[in-house]
């Protein structure tokens, strides 16, 4: 069951580094964080690696495998032959701290940017209503991990940190889209926003976002490409947007 | 100073240690309270442990069945807790926990809904009526969610009324305390560093909430991450306080046992609790041979009134696979131990008999997600493989109930780092409800706290300087011990020798192993520089690991009988003698070296009305003849003082 297997391991900080080739043994049933804690252990103790739940909920272990974004906690062992070498390098779009281990600081600063959920004023705690079918589509967009795969595949700032200023990325559109959707939320400006400031426009909907994420968020088909459109909708058409105004004050007035 | 052991310096007012539910609430209140708050977190902000909480947060709302109320939740964490909980703390969990959960929705969380629209509540192990507010399966991501967005939108308002998002909520993500700083018994800061480059920082603050989670690292099958190295637990006894009740672990009956690299992994108790059923290799429902005296009037006797239950709750009694998780764990260690286990070493958990596939992976989506892309089963065609994993402390920093305060002044501690709440036993979903009462309570009064102050010293450079040089020695060793060496050999140790089932001999033997492992962390080394180093983290933190180990054992050494989470082979059973007892755990001020020395403290007794909600013949159970006197005696002078 268990082979010698081959890794190539990007070993650095921000100022320069290399490839690392290991041999290490690999088990049934493994998945690369558990050969990365191996090596750790038996080869290179200050082997810099982010992990925390190691089951695909905290989206902490992102690295890029054979060049692909990737969990290190998901990617499983048996998807390789065991001759294949595997490659593992950390997030190409944020800067390197050292090895596997990324600056993500850029997301943070981002959600900051982001105008937060306003409550409604006139509901007191206890009292919000909402349908199961209303939430479940910004429920979707809440499944999110954070792991900033989608922000790190997205080529607006992949190769570009000249956007960065300019542009949240994947992640906070769907936060955006999430407010947007969400049943309670009084701000009405979501769409206008993420043009405006959060740089929607540079988006493309080349799906890279969506085809990595961990967690399947259709993030184009769900959350980006219906903001684009209704922000198209809003600038110009006024009745759009009065009937949302109206159809919302409907949602307010059948409290029980 | 030299430039080895440089540090700067921070000045807040609340210093809170753990970035999960119960820190990030702690914080939020706080800073509502005007006070100049830091949050330290190991991990990145968002990824506190409290995202691996997945069935959701208890909380008598009543919207599932209107005849919960907080008397009831109460009494079920009294029964789940064996009666070893503080009361008081049971009391106000039970009463807050509803306003805790509404109030997240003020701050955007998105629960799942019942048909009117409010706020669903699912059933689980030891709640008599459904009450977990949850989100599929995956509630302890939108409570983490919710909080950290909360503390985005107040950074925000203090930078549109301040001009510094910073002025009074600071998060410093992957810092590490290694030292709370005191006076006189008394709060003066703490000594942290940045886990991404190596450099030390002090924080000057009157007040410091630990929020730093369990121990659960100590062992080798654990649904716990690297971050839960009893941290907290450690520092507080450090810093003179004492930790109650550290014998009582939870096993969680079902983690993963299959592959090996995911052993421990937790399976949410929301399988059981949405229909899923226990089964050994025999294909029987063991769990109807496993309910204790204790809880037989509650629990069906029958398969077929257990398949009632879940349509007709009001006319048939709970299956026994929701009995409370330490009956649970004990019932599949016994049977895997009798040989009706899988090969892996598990029984078997099923949905896919009781629910169809579209119903189990909309109501269990990363239990579906988890077991088909880790372990290649389908959970919708086939029972998953569970076995008991170690997941979490009853045990904890000894409090006030109502201000959180531990022994040292300006000392709060809030959720699982913590002790009281739980007693003997957790119930699932009393957790998530735990972090935002206590968290709370703590981060109200520990303003309370700084605006009584009338003066708040700081630590001197040289106690400092001490610290730092103490925390940079494995950086200096070669050829020491390799911390992951030790730090496995610990778990192995704990695993083995304090696990589920406990024999003194065995105890006895733990102890002397860590007197050993002791020896060895004094030696290990860590290559490589201050720059992200795995390697100095773990050997930093095995000190931790060590101390709180070194507790369990002692404690349930000490305990001489079977109560929730502590189970000694030569004594199987309750004793009503023991459950009047806390065990103390403080650090020995004799001591050359660090070690601990465990005393009995009486429990606190519950007050007449409180009491009143149980029938006598149940409290029968678990009190002696004496408490039922006074008991009787109190009850008459009661009705005798209304008339």
């Amino acid at each position: 069951m268990s082979y010698q297997g081959k890794f190539r391991v990007w070993r650095g900080d921000h100022a320069s580094g290399e490839l690392t080739d290991f041999t290490a043994e690999v088990n049934e049933g493994e998945v690369v964080l558990d050969v990365v804690h191996r090596l750790q252990a038996t080869q290179a103790p200050d082997l810099a690696v982010r992990w925390n739940c190691k089951a695909g909920k905290c989206g902490s272990c992102s690295a890029e495998i054979n060049g692909r974004p990737r969990l290190l906690c998901m990617t499983r062992m048996n998807m390789f032959t065991p001759d294949q070498v595997v490659t593992i390098t950390p997030m190409r779009t944020f800067p390197v701290i050292k090895d596997l281990v990324t600056d993500v600081s850029f997301n943070y600063v981002k959600a900051r940017e982001l105008p937060a959920f306003e409550p409604p004023k006139d509901l007191a705690p206890g009292e919000y209503r909402m349908q199961q079918i209303d939430v479940e589509r910004s429920q979707e967009f809440r499944k999110c991990i954070e792991c900033f795969l989608c922000q790190n595949t997205c080529h607006v700032v992949r190769d570009h940190d000249e956007n960065k200023p300019e542009f949240s990325g994947p992640r906070l559109f769907i936060r955006a889209a999430e407010l947007d959707m969400h049943p309670l939320d009084t701000r009405d400006d979501r769409k206008e926003t993420a043009q405006a400031e959060q740089g929607l426009g540079y988006c493309n909907i080349t799906k890279c976002c969506t085809e990595v994420c961990p967690e399947h968020i259709k993030i184009t088909d769900n959350a980006i490409i219906p903001m684009k459109e209704r922000v198209v909708d809003r600038k110009y058409d006024p009745i759009t947007w009065l009937g949302r105004k109206i159809a919302r004050r409907d949602q307010l007035s059948n409290q029980p | 100073m030299t430039d080895h052991a440089r540090y700067t310096r921070r000045e807040f007012d609340v210093v809170v240690i753990g970035a999960g539910g119960a820190g990030l609430r702690a914080a939020i209140e706080a800073r509502l309270a005007g006070k100049r708050t830091a949050i330290i977190s190991k991990s990145l902000f968002g990824k506190a442990h409290t995202v691996m909480a997945e069935g959701g947060a208890a909380a008598a709302m009543g919207n599932a069945n209107s005849k919960d109320s907080w008397q009831v939740h109460f009494r079920d964490t009294m029964r789940g807790g064996k009666f070893l909980n503080h009361y008081r703390m049971a009391e106000l969990h039970a009463k807050e926990a509803p306003d805790r959960i509404w109030e997240l929705e003020t701050y955007g969380a998105l629960f799942d809904r019942t048909p009117e629209g409010k706020i669903s509540q699912r059933n689980f192990g030891g709640h008599e009526y459904p009450r977990l507010a949850h989100v599929g399966d995956r509630t302890g991501l939108e409570l983490i969610r919710t909080l950290q967005q909360k503390i985005v939108s107040l950074q925000q308002a203090d930078q549109r009324e301040h001009g510094d998002a910073e002025a009074y909520l600071q998060v410093f993500a992957e810092c590490t305390v290694t030292q709370l700083l005191t006076d006189d018994n008394s709060i003066v800061g703490a000594l942290a560093y940045w886990r991404h480059n190596g450099e030390f920082l002090v924080f000057d603050a009157p007040t410091v909430v630990l929020a730093t989670g369990g121990i659960g690292k100590s062992y080798t099958v654990t649904s716990n991450s690297w971050e839960y190295t009893g941290d907290g637990h450690a520092l507080a006894l450090r810093a003179g306080a004492t930790l109650v009740n550290m014998e009582f672990l939870q096993f969680h009956p079902t983690g993963m046992v299959w592959p090996p690299s995911v052993k421990g992994l937790l399976v949410t108790e929301s399988v059981r609790g949405d229909g899923g059923v226990l089964r050994n290799t025999d294909g029987k429902r063991f769990m109807f041979d496993y309910v204790p005296d204790v809880f037989r009037k509650q629990y069906a006797d029958t398969e077929e009134e257990a398949d009632r239950w879940y349509t007709d709750p009001d006319n048939n009694r709970r299956p026994p696979e929701l009995l409370p998780r330490d009956e649970v764990a004990r019932a599949i260690n016994n049977e895997v131990k009798s040989g009706r286990g899988t090969e892996h070493g598990g029984v078997f958990l099923d949905v896919s008999t009781r629910m169809s596939a579209e119903v189990i992976t909309r109501r269990l989506p990363s239990m579906y997600h988890q077991f088909k892309e880790l372990a290649g089963v389908d959970i919708t065609q086939e029972p998953m493989e569970v076995g008991p994993t170690c997941h979490y402390v009853m045990g904890g920093v000894e409090v006030d109930p109502d201000t959180t305060a531990a022994s040292v002044r300006g000392l709060f501690a809030a959720g699982e780092v913590s002790g009281g709440m739980h007693g003997s036993n957790r119930l699932g979903g009393n957790s998530l409800s735990d972090l935002l009462v206590f968290g709370r309570r703590a981060g109200l009064h520990a303003a309370a706290y700084v605006d009584a102050l009338s003066a708040a010293p700081i630590a001197s450079d040289d106690t400092v300087q001490a610290g730092v040089t103490a925390a940079l020695e494995p950086l200096t060793v070669s050829d020491g011990e390799n911390p992951y060496q030790v730090q496995a050999d610990l778990q192995h140790t704990m695993n083995e020798l304090v696990g589920i089932i406990r024999r003194p001999a065995e105890i006895e033997q733990a102890l002397a192993q860590l007197e050993e492992l002791r020896k060895r962390a004094e030696k290990v080394g860590a290559p490589g520089g201050r720059l992200y180093n795995p390697g100095w983290h773990v050997a930093l933190d095995l000190g931790n690991l060590l101390l709180v180990s070194e507790c369990v054992a002692q404690a349930a050494l000490l305990r001489q009988e079977s109560r929730g989470g502590h189970t000694r082979d030569d004594f199987p059973g309750m004793s009503a003698q023991w459950r009047q007892r806390n065990l103390i755990c403080r650090l020995d001020a004799n001591s050359d070296r660090e070690s601990v020395t465990v005393t009995q403290q009486p429990i606190p007794s519950v007050p007449v009305e409180l009491l009143e909600l149980f029938d006598r013949s149940e409290l029968a159970k678990y009190m002696t003849s004496e408490e039922l006197a006074v008991l009787d005696t109190q009850e008459q002078s009661g009705d005798s003082g209304a008339a």
